[in-house]
């Protein structure tokens, strides 16, 4: 009982800590009215002493009330009985009043507000600095940003004095880059110098053009510490060069890994099918396809049951990687039941059945979803970024990369821990000796085909989230899958993991150099080559068998 | 074991026979019977008949990879494309005609703003060379690529699966405008060859009767190889490769022989599809055309002399008639003949024959049919 008073008592005080920007509000309010009915009087020293007030509230309502002042929206509203009118603020032909925030039907003629040129000036920069003291730390970090890229003097010393206020780094920070951008342009030579050794420090990249366009005027101009100044700019920008390019290769890493998830999972079932069985499955493309069809069904019907602006509608996608993965394993049976059983002894001919059945399967999606690509949302949780030190990492890339981490070792655990994961590697071993032994070989193939068909439809629905569906999508994957299972060393699942993430990460940094185009065919070529030197993969399968 | 005569049997003479008298009779046909006449063969029919012929040659020598050596190559549009486009720039340095005095500026060029046509490209202006670029070019890559390969003993699928990225990597390549073949849109527009109208009859004529003539070559030259000791070593390598090199024989240097060879005459006959067809594009080289070849092989019988070329022929007799009248229906039955083709024939058309012909002709029961 006491510990539920304790409760209420600090929900309680939590409220009352927010309640008094609800005060302050009503106190901006009041001083706005004030500082509008001074005006219109023409009581210059009352309208003052409301602005000094003002001055030291951070409400958004201050930024509208200026804006709608200055396009002639607010109105002065006559009311009967009453000393001074009403002042309403107008949006869209609905009034407001000022004071209170209601809205107003207005019952007399409304007479114009107008500002005059002095305040609408000393208005207009409380305005730029309102953001500077807001709440919202983020605000704080952008209004300084403007305000310093803007290297507008009259705003130094603001910036100075609230810079000593701020206690979170990262706004410090920006207050600090602030202040010295903006004294590259404002500041005594001494100042400068200090300015360009901390920007330097900072590693500032939104300084650096600043800074060269001072080491310009530097160079062309006369003045006492010309060598000092040179060697400080040379080294600032040594410092922000070396940091961008840091962050520019953290992304290329980055997006290649993630390229490197998505031909992780189109390639595990491959590795599956293919490495495992033996199976030359060139119909696993289009099992990415159904994957991605089954998130687009999905998707449409969570919308229609339950609108697209719902809650529930920002976890289709959960509910849509396990059908994706059902879809595309029940396919699988089939395609096995029907005809991949009677080919385990004739790879080369399961190669041009399952193209055939892969012609089948996109002519089939075609006609029922039309050619062109359908659009799949991606949902809000999965739709943001992460902003990291400069750094900007996409929910969806990190959400694949760990979702390519749990297929790896979800897959290991199956493999190794389970009684199907021994079934399925006896068979793979020796067919014959494993059913002789007992294990029913036909079943494991069937099951370990629709594992390795499911996990090219989870890949189907990572890629519905980071490009288009369309019933050729698996066509530009099926030749990268399997160059990634035969780098890696068919048979050998991690050695397919390794690879997938190298050709991913080789390919994000060859394609600022030669364009992404170029740098497909120089992977692919590479590729070629390295066969030449290991044809075995990275981890070739061992084996006594000539003919293996 | 060796005779002369490139013939084995009766059926195939019947079927060689029926192909020299389509091949003369078909051209003679178009120039002897005049419009209107039962018997003409119009100059479109021809065209279309010409390139099938071309279509066959490149099954002919799919086969002589596949069927006899036991490669799979699922990039031999590859070399039929880098063939055309040789030829193809023979036609692209012609298009003023003999009279003209300076060689026309093609159009894709002169989007990319060039002002002048550079030296190598201007080289193709020679019939001779251009015709030497389009069996030497696909010869030397399939020499260089084929060599590597088969020196780091790639084999079986893995080869499959590393043409087909060649292809992939070459389509992608040429795709690009920056490559300098006109990007997507590839070579067109040709206006003469040999000095003659590309459009006129007898142009047509001309190269229908060169594509047959090809074919015929090719044939013999299969055939005959398979009578020599060469082609027997290119059969034991498709047989079981490990006896072969333990027998003392180099069967890298047989594979990346077959393979260039190979390669040679499907450059050949892309080059004398490209004026037939009036183009040559990127799209030439899809992987997925690579496989469309096999199927060809496949349905006609793989390892058989005849069986490419009747492939060849059905399929797209096949592919024209349901592009026409059914569109929505081609790739369903594409893929359906790949399936039926590798579970019920797998020694496609001529097997079925082989295996049933005894039926037909006479009541003993035919001999087993060698796996």
């Amino acid at each position: 009982m006491r510990s539920l008073l304790l409760l209420i008592g600090v929900f309680l005080a939590t409220l009352s800590g927010i309640l008094p920007s609800a005060a302050d509000e009503v106190e901006t309010r009041r001083l706005l009215v004030e500082v509008v009915l001074a005006e219109e009087a023409g009581e210059d020293e009352r309208r003052d002493e409301a602005m000094a007030l003002l001055e030291e509230q951070g409400e958004p309502v201050i930024g509208e009330m200026y804006e709608a002042w200055r396009v002639g929206r607010i109105v002065l509203h006559p009311v009967e009985g009453a000393e001074a009118p009403e002042v309403l603020m107008e949006t869209n032909r609905v009034y407001a009043n000022l004071l209170t925030g209601e809205e107003v039907v207005p019952t007399a003629a409304l007479d114009k507000s107008r500002a005059g040129r002095k305040l609408r000036k000393v208005f207009k920069r409380m305005v730029d600095l309102l953001d500077l003291s807001s709440p919202d730390p983020a605000k704080r970090i952008q209004a300084a940003e403007k305000l310093g890229l803007s290297q507008n003097a009259e705003y130094l010393p603001d910036l100075k004095e609230r810079l000593q206020k701020q206690n979170d780094p990262d706004v410090r920070d920006a207050f600090q880059e602030a202040v010295f951008i903006s004294e590259l342009a404002n500041g005594s030579e001494e100042e400068q110098l200090a300015a360009v050794n901390g920007l330097g420090e900072l590693k500032s990249y939104s300084s650096r053009d600043f800074i060269e366009k001072l080491m310009k005027e530097v160079e062309g101009g006369e003045r006492t510490d010309k060598e000092q100044m040179t060697q400080a700019g040379q080294a600032a920008l040594k410092k922000i060069d070396a940091r961008q390019q840091m962050i520019s290769r953290v992304n290329t890493l980055i997006s290649g890994l993630s390229q490197g998830s998505v031909l992780l999972l189109v390639s595990y079932g491959l590795a599956i099918t293919f490495g495992q069985m033996g199976v030359i499955n060139m119909a696993h493309g289009e099992f990415i396809a159904i994957g991605g069809y089954t998130v687009y069904l999905v998707q449409k019907w969570f919308a229609s049951s339950f609108g697209p602006d719902s809650v529930a509608f920002g976890w289709y996608f959960a509910a849509a990687l396990p059908l994706a993965f059902i879809a595309a394993a029940l396919v699988g049976v089939l395609l096995e039941r029907g005809l991949i059983r009677f080919l385990y002894s004739r790879p080369l001919e399961s190669l041009l059945a399952t193209w055939g059945v892969s012609m089948v399967i996109q002519q089939l999606l075609r006609m029922k979803f039309g050619a062109a690509n359908v659009s799949v949302s991606s949902p809000e949780w999965l739709s943001g970024s992460l902003q990291m030190a400069g750094l900007s990492l996409s929910f969806n890339r990190v959400f694949i990369i760990g979702f390519a981490v749990f297929v790896i070792v979800g897959t290991y655990l199956l493999m190794t821990r389970t009684n199907w994961g021994l079934h399925v590697r006896a068979t793979m071993q020796n067919r014959r000796m494993a059913s002789a032994l007992g294990v029913p070989s036909s079943r494991v193939n069937m099951m370990t085909f629709a594992f390795g068909s499911g996990l090219a439809g989870l890949a189907g629905a990572f890629i519905s989230q980071i490009g288009n569906v369309g019933p050729s999508v698996g066509q530009t994957y099926i030749v990268d899958s399997f160059m990634v299972v035969v780098v890696g060393g068919v048979g050998n699942l991690f050695g397919t993991a390794i690879s997938a993430m190298g050709i991913g990460v080789l390919d994000q940094s060859l394609q600022p150099l030669f364009g992404p185009v170029m740098g497909k065919i120089c992977v692919l070529f590479g590729i070629i080559l390295f066969l030449q030197f290991r044809p075995g993969g990275i981890f070739p399968a061992r084996s006594r068998s000539l003919d293996d | 074991m060796i005779r002369s005569l490139p013939i084995d049997n009766k059926t195939e003479a019947t079927l060689l026979s029926v192909l020299v008298a389509f091949i003369v009779l078909f051209p003679l046909c178009n120039g002897v019977f005049a419009e209107g006449s039962a018997l003409h063969v119009s100059a479109f029919s021809m065209g279309v008949w010409g390139k099938y012929l071309c279509y066959a040659v490149l099954a002919v020598s799919l086969n002589m990879l596949w069927g006899y050596t036991g490669l799979l190559c699922l990039g031999q549009n590859l070399f039929f494309g880098l063939g055309g486009y040789a030829f193809g720039m023979y036609l692209m340095m012609n298009l003023g005609g003999p009279e003209a005095t300076e060689t026309v500026l093609p159009n894709f060029m002169e989007q990319r703003g060039m002002t002048m046509i550079p030296d190598w490209f201007l080289a193709f202006q020679n019939p001779v060379l251009a015709l030497l670029a389009a069996l030497i070019i696909p010869g030397l890559v399939a020499l260089v690529f084929g060599t590597l390969a088969f020196r780091s003993r790639i084999k079986g699928v893995y080869f499959s699966i590393l043409t087909q990225a060649l292809v992939y990597a070459a389509m992608l390549l040429f795709r690009r405008g920056e490559t300098g073949f006109g990007g997507t849109n590839g070579f067109t527009n040709y206006q003469y060859i040999f000095g003659a109208s590309i459009n006129s009859e007898s142009t047509a004529r001309w190269l229908f009767i060169g594509s047959g003539v090809l074919l015929l070559l090719v044939y013999l030259l299969v055939a005959w190889m398979l009578k020599t000791k060469f082609g027997l070593v290119q059969q034991a390598i498709r047989d079981s490769e490990n006896r072969v090199r333990f027998s003392g024989y180099s069967t890298t240097h047989f594979k990346a022989f077959v393979f260039t060879l190979s390669a040679m005459i499907a450059g050949a006959a892309g080059a004398l599809f490209v004026p037939q067809a009036g183009i040559i594009n990127p799209s030439e080289m899809l992987p997925a055309k690579g496989l469309d070849v096999v199927v060809w092989v496949a349905v006609g019988g793989r390892g058989t002399k005849m069986g490419p070329i009747i492939g060849a022929i059905l399929v797209n007799l096949l592919k024209s008639y349901t592009t026409r009248e059914f569109p929505e229906f081609w790739l369903l039955i594409l893929g359906g003949l790949f399936v039926l083709v590798v579970l019920f024939m797998p020694d496609g058309i001529m097997g079925l024959w082989d295996r049933y012909k005894g039926l037909l002709f006479s009541r003993k029961s035919a001999e087993p049919v060698a796996a």
